[in-house]
């Protein structure tokens, strides 16, 4: 595939994402992916992409990127004052760029992970059934790393749109996030401070990445009678673990298995919430039924396929 | 809701090897419960449940994820609900027993220990007030059980490490171990399939690469199954090294 865009500065972070790696977390392969999915999707249906389409995750921005290749382009997620050659545009909206153009990201303003998407995708081979950085396996995107300046990256190769296309509202992020969550998988370890944790509020500390965010409060206490540590159990995305310390680390994509125990599991459907928080940022933990969690999150799908088809018509 | 899940699953079989146990990871993923502690007979029933799961095909199955006394089912909640999932699961733990699932192999790990590629090796038999000869006789006469894979991909927690092996990790860790690096921390064994920082006291180096994305499968074991380390000299180590990069 021809090279689609040159990175000549990688920011505060440039990884490529996809939707994620789900064949090999027997072997301990991470999912990966998009820790926004809301976002990268939004992006990849504004340039009329799939949805598994790779894009660039930008974590608090401050990239800067040359087109080697005509594409349309959309930049979703954290506001990061996004200009083009030298001019303001705006975000979740298609844009034409042109072979030269330049494309700079300053330092995110709102939310804390950008998404780009360009026409056909970031075309880097697929490893594992995905194209997502692994940067502890040190596998997908390019050589399984943060991207660097000078990277080269193939892609734009399909049918550029006949129309640009927007996303008719703009996602604006809080900085409190309450994220909604179902108890265990071992809650039943926390029966005397399950209720004042889902009353706490807790802060992002700056020690977050990929891994997990890192949260600060209120100490959580398993009971008396609970085991301080487990042997390792698999772990799921959004897993709220309780170190011994008691300060929660949240899970995001990039752990397999886990030894530590997890009070709560924030839900699939607003995974993606996290992904735009900042350091200092509150959280609170919203406590939902699986029946009822697990219906959130059909609506939640629901409303995912009604934006693709939205944005797929041209109404924007 | 923890309880939904926990009463479905009273169709399991009440034996109790085979008592399974379900608790919810949240909207797509269910953890069964096998017992608790690092076990082989445990492992045993996580190993064969795990390939019975596999081995349904179910569509509403999407990942089967086992480890040392649990296993996670990723399944799509449009498809099957948590209830009737952990009442499937229980049936099938109850014949567990009974089913024929694929043998546990146990894979041969060609090792060359001490000098530069196990750099600690030393300082594990004075540790351990042992011969280094004495070490490597004793590292690589037992086979390790691989109870689960993690950590890093293709990262084996292994279990069955001789006593006499047993060496606290280092004071300060390695800002780059080597991969194929094959340590010691505390009373556990393993290898790191990548290179990263490490904190074990290394005593040998594999030539083979353990983890390689683009080989199917990527990696040679599977949970379950058994390591045995063979010691090689040095000579050796290079010709295997230079045939893996060919």
């Amino acid at each position: 595939m021809k090279p689609g865009l040159r990175i000549l500065s990688p920011g505060l972070g440039l990884t490529v994402q996809d939707l994620g790696r789900f064949g090999a977390r027997h072997l301990g392969v991470p999912p990966s992916g998009a820790v926004d999915d809301y976002a990268h999707r939004v992006a990849n249906w504004l340039v009329g992409n799939e949805a598994a389409c790779a894009t660039l995750e930008m974590t608090m921005g401050r990239a800067r990127i040359e087109w080697l290749s005509e594409a349309d382009i959309a930049v979703t997620g954290a506001a990061m004052g996004l200009r083009l050659n030298g001019m303001g545009r705006r975000q979740w909206i298609s844009l034409r760029v042109r072979p030269g153009d330049v494309l700079e990201l300053g330092v995110a303003e709102n939310g804390c992970r950008g998404y780009l998407a360009l026409t056909g995708g970031i075309g880097v081979p697929e490893v594992m059934g995905s194209r997502s950085t692994c940067l502890g396996g040190k596998l997908g995107g390019l050589g399984g790393r943060f991207l660097a300046a000078g990277d080269l990256l193939p892609g734009g190769c399909q049918p550029l749109l006949p129309e640009p296309r927007r996303l008719p509202w703009t996602p604006v992020y809080p900085e409190h996030h309450l994220l909604r969550a179902i108890a265990g998988p071992h809650d039943h370890l926390f029966q005397s401070w399950i209720d004042r944790f889902f009353a706490a509020t807790f802060t992002i500390s700056p020690q977050s990445d990929r891994m997990g965010c890192r949260l600060s409060g209120p100490a959580v206490e398993r009971d008396a009678a609970a085991p301080a540590g487990i042997v390792s159990e698999p772990v799921v995305p959004g897993n709220v673990q309780i170190p011994a310390d008691g300060q929660p680390i949240l899970l995001l994509r990039e752990q397999t298995l886990g030894g530590y125990t997890s009070i709560a599991t924030v839900l699939s459907a607003d995974l993606w919430r996290i992904g735009q928080a900042r350091p200092g940022d509150t959280v609170r933990f919203v406590r939902v039924s699986l029946d009822t969690g697990q219906r959130l999150a059909g609506q939640w799908r629901d409303f995912l396929g009604q934006t693709e088809r939205l944005l797929a018509a041209g109404l924007g | 809701m923890n309880r939904a899940v926990d009463n479905s699953s009273k169709t399991a079989n009440q034996n109790a090897s085979s008592v399974v146990r379900f608790r919810v990871s949240g909207d797509r993923a269910l953890i069964a419960v096998y017992g608790d502690g690092i076990d082989p007979a445990i492992n045993e029933s996580v190993r064969r449940m795990s390939a019975l799961i596999e081995a349904m095909r179910h569509p509403a199955i999407e990942a089967v994820v086992p480890s040392y006394c649990t296993l996670a089912v990723h399944y799509d909640p449009d498809q099957i609900d948590p209830a009737a999932l952990s009442s499937l699961l229980g049936d099938l733990a109850a014949h567990a027993k009974e089913a024929a699932v694929p043998r546990a192999i146990t894979v041969e790990i060609p090792i060359c220990y001490g000098g530069e590629f196990g750099p600690d090796l030393d300082a594990v038999a004075a540790h351990n007030r042992l011969a280094l000869e004495e070490i490597i006789r004793l590292h690589s006469g037992s086979s390790y059980r691989i109870y689960a894979i993690g950590f890093t991909p293709g990262f084996c927690y292994l279990g069955g490490l001789d006593p006499r092996l047993h060496t606290p990790r280092l004071a300060t860790p390695r800002l780059q171990v080597p991969a194929g690096s094959v340590g010691i921390a505390g009373a556990q064994t393993g290898i790191y399939p990548q290179a990263s920082p490490g904190g074990w006291q290394l005593i040998g180096r594999t030539p083979l690469s353990l983890f390689a994305p683009e080989r199917e499968p990527p990696v040679c074991y599977r949970p379950g199954d058994s390591i045995r380390f063979r010691p090689i000299p040095a000579a050796a180590f290079l010709h295997l090294a230079r045939e893996a990069n060919r």
